[in-house]
């Protein structure tokens, strides 16, 4: 004879107080796949949900600033590359500005358009990637593998002008590492005119689909208040409503003959950040199209600059004045006057800060590197909590950092 | 193995559906083919892994586009990027989860040898913690220099007498 | 000369100006802090952009100096710079200003991590970059580039493979100049680091103080 059976009513006893539960702590990291490079969350839960959440960081810090106090301002380049390793063409420039701000030397404008041309198609090949590892966390693998085909086009570009496919060190102080080649320009267009309607198919992947809509409207929410008191900036900090863009508030690299918009969210969650990314992506199209149509001629380095950018190959095995100079910059790096710069430029990750001491020479006496990515993350103590696991998911891919220049 | 041309070689009416072959060739010809890497992807080099497993290079092709996060699910486990101090006891301790036969492959110049990073924070080459069966040189390697690792992977693996350990071990 | 430094050192007698060419700068007395930065953010500049510290070797004094920048969220690219010197060389302490901006947390935990300042009022001071229980403070200038040799954080690991944090092999680099008016000498590039390599035996050097926690 079978005996009835009913379930203890679970919910009123836990709301009784008679269920005993304890919470768990889980780490998250720092291997992990959807958190974006070596970043660990120590986390509490009740359940599902998330009481405490301690973000570790440390997991890749290399050591930038002391080896910036040993390397001469060229030699630093390269590690400026590998910061934000998904725009190293960015990191780049934001740092050949700031050390010329120290020198006050002025570039000529062919140098600041092709900084600036690289710099947006370094915004478009990051952001690409944002959205690429957003939506694989949520669950999108096409839009992953669509993205990463448009970056291979950018990284075809990005090669044949610098050598490198990403890791570019492109800039040098006072110049570049060499003038564009033949056609690039011309190719960098024919990229923008196939690349918006590919957008606009990646981006209709995501935009109305409901069970994206569901995981990140209404999730993470950032207001104004909270994005200004911990330092966001960026697409992270528009998204919440700030209307920051160093771009348009103090133009560098001749950003002011260029006309474009700054899109800004409202609600500041999930789905406002990645709109706001997927319309910068838009913005920098536009500043591309309007980049290339202006590009000037004229010298592609301050010819000025004697102690401070190399003179031209041919002038150094032919005569022995440039090969003296030469020698000089080489073993002991660009001369700097004395005193102290800060300079930001507007990342794509965010707003990426130089603040370099010298006490003259060719070798700055103290670097810091204000990186967008730690101020962002500053926030998830306070964010993460009371949401579920897999909101932690949505709210880490939509912040979008990157733990090379996070850690440094 | 079975060429495509059976004429020559096996024949289904003269031996039958059984293909006669020495242990070892099957057991490493099943390994080479179904490499499930487990990514270690740390910094910049990660990003040039994801390349590689994306549609241009097309890691897939070798049989490795498996790239679950799960050590015990994986048989080869890459490197890519910096290992720091603070990071290669998780290293090691996600090789050693990983189950028998397992390789290693370094990749990139701060797996092999710590890279240009040679501060107080950075270990000096994967190697110091784990062992390496192919170091891969870039900064960060080409998706092709990966693949050729994967290659070289699949050629020492070849080598190996995997039936004599399997029944030793 | 900028409105908001002559209203800042109008407020505040104390702060003096601290030479810059790019933004409006300010020394302040370490005591004052607080209340120039607190006096800064309600006047508008409310971002803190960045919060660092610079190591003027030892020997110096003051030794260690804390740099603040903060800009206007209503007008990005005005920033403000304020410094102040720690009072001591040995056992640095500044106040924390946790309480005017949450995201000041994070920076304050690295500039104990990198240079051993302790922030009087934080709720949280640990290290955030290194491992707890690193005993150095790296970007001291007189910790060396390569590191100095130290067990690895884990235990059980260092037990299965006998690895431990050893001081990178410089081979003789960095092969650099050094920073500052030197004479020609002296300017000469020469390997800048006294680490050793792995063949030479380490040369015989003072044991730097470890740190107690």
């Amino acid at each position: 004879m079978a005996t009835e059976f009913s379930f203890p009513d679970t919910a009123a006893k836990n709301a009784a107080g008679e269920f005993e539960t304890e919470k768990m702590s889980l780490s998250m990291g720092p291997s992990h796949p959807s958190t974006h490079g070596v970043l660990r969350l120590q986390m509490e839960l009740d359940g599902e949900i998330l009481t405490k959440c301690d973000p570790i960081l440390g997991y890749l810090h290399r050591g930038d600033e002391k080896i910036a106090e040993n390397m001469t301002y060229n030699q630093f380049v390269p590690y400026t590359d590998r910061l934000d390793y998904l725009a190293p063409l960015a990191n780049n420039m934001a740092y050949a500005i700031a050390v010329e701000r120290l020198a006050k030397l002025e570039v000529p404008a062919r140098c600041q358009a092709i900084r600036a041309i690289t710099a947006e198609m370094a915004r478009i090949s990051s952001h690409l990637m944002g959205l690429g590892a957003f939506g694989i966390d949520t669950g999108a693998w096409t839009v992953f593998m669509y993205c990463f085909t448009e970056r291979e086009k950018l990284y075809k570009l990005f090669e044949e002008l610098t050598g490198a496919r990403f890791t570019t060190s492109y800039t040098r102080i006072g110049g570049l590492q060499r003038d564009v080649p033949e056609g690039w320009t011309a190719r960098v267009n024919a990229f923008c005119d196939q690349f918006l309607p590919i957008l606009d198919e990646i981006l209709a992947l995501l935009t109305r689909n409901k069970i994206f809509m569901d995981r990140t409207v209404d999730v993470g929410i950032i207001s104004k208040a909270d994005a200004i008191a911990y330092g966001l900036t960026g697409p992270n900090a528009r998204g919440s409503g700030v209307t920051i863009d160093l771009r348009k508030d103090k133009p560098y690299s001749g950003y002011e003959q260029y006309e474009f918009d700054v899109p800004v969210g409202t609600k500041g969650d999930c789905y406002d950040r990645y709109l706001v990314r997927g319309e910068e992506m838009k913005q920098s199209v536009r500043i591309l199209k309007q980049a290339i149509a202006k590009f000037p001629g004229g010298p592609w380095y301050a010819t000025d600059a004697k102690r401070i950018f190399g003179p031209p190959k041919e002038k150094v095995m032919s005569s022995m004045e440039e090969l003296i100079q030469n020698f000089m910059l080489v073993t002991e790096g660009p001369q700097m006057p004395a005193g102290e710069v800060y300079f930001e430029a507007e990342n794509p990750k965010g707003i990426l800060g130089f603040y370099i001491v010298s006490k003259g020479g060719g070798v700055p006496y103290r670097m810091k590197i204000r990186s967008p990515s730690f101020c962002n993350l500053s926030i998830l103590p306070k964010l993460c909590v009371g949401n579920l696991v897999s909101d932690v998911v949505s709210i880490l891919g939509s912040l979008d950092f990157v733990m090379g220049e996070c850690d440094r | 193995m079975v060429s495509s041309n059976t004429e020559l070689g096996y024949n289904t009416k003269v031996e039958g559906e059984v293909m006669v072959s020495r242990a070892d060739a099957v057991i490493n010809w099943i390994r080479n083919n179904s490499m499930w890497p487990m990514p270690m992807g740390l910094a910049c080099c990660a990003i040039e892994l994801m390349a590689t497993a994306s549609s241009r290079f097309d890691i897939a092709r070798f049989g490795a586009e498996v790239m679950r996060f799960s050590p015990r699910q994986s048989d080869c486990m890459i490197v890519a990027g910096t290992v720091t101090y603070k990071m290669a006891p998780h290293v090691r301790r996600i090789y050693d989860q990983m189950a028998a036969p397992k390789w290693v492959i370094a990749m990139g110049a701060c797996a092999s040898s710590g890279g240009m990073y040679r501060s107080y924070a950075t270990l000096q080459g994967v190697d110091r913690i784990v062992p390496v069966d192919v170091y891969v040189s870039g900064c960060p390697p080409r998706p092709e220099a990966l693949l050729d690792a994967l290659m070289k992977l699949q050629a020492k693996v070849k080598r190996e007498p995997s039936s004599k350990r399997l029944l030793s071990a | 000369m900028s409105e908001v430094l002559t209203a800042l050192k109008a407020k505040f007698p104390q702060a003096t100006d601290r030479p810059s060419s790019d933004h409006p700068a300010v020394n302040v007395p370490i005591g004052e802090l607080v209340a120039v930065l607190g006096h800064l953010r309600d006047t508008g500049y409310d971002l803190l952009m960045d919060m660092t510290a610079i190591d003027w070797a030892e020997g110096a004094s003051p030794r260690f100096t804390v740099v603040y920048h903060v800009m206007r969220s209503t007008k990005g690219g005005d920033y403000v710079r304020v410094a102040a010197n720690c009072a001591s060389a040995t056992d640095p302490v500044v106040p924390s200003v946790v309480s005017l901006w949450p995201g000041a947390d994070w920076h304050e935990r690295e500039c104990y991590d990198m240079f051993g300042i302790k922030f009087e009022g934080h709720p949280d001071l640990r290290r955030i970059l290194m491992w707890d229980g690193y005993p150095y403070f790296p970007l001291r200038k007189e910790f060396p580039l390569a590191g100095i040799e130290t067990p690895l954080p884990d235990a059980e690991i260092t037990a299965e493979t006998g690895a431990k944090v050893i001081a990178a092999p410089m081979q003789g680099g960095p092969f650099v100049a050094s920073p500052g008016e030197v004479n020609l000498t002296d300017a000469e590039p020469r390997a800048k680091d006294e680490s050793w390599s792995d063949r030479r035996p380490q040369p015989g050097q003072e044991p730097l103080k470890q740190v107690k926690e």
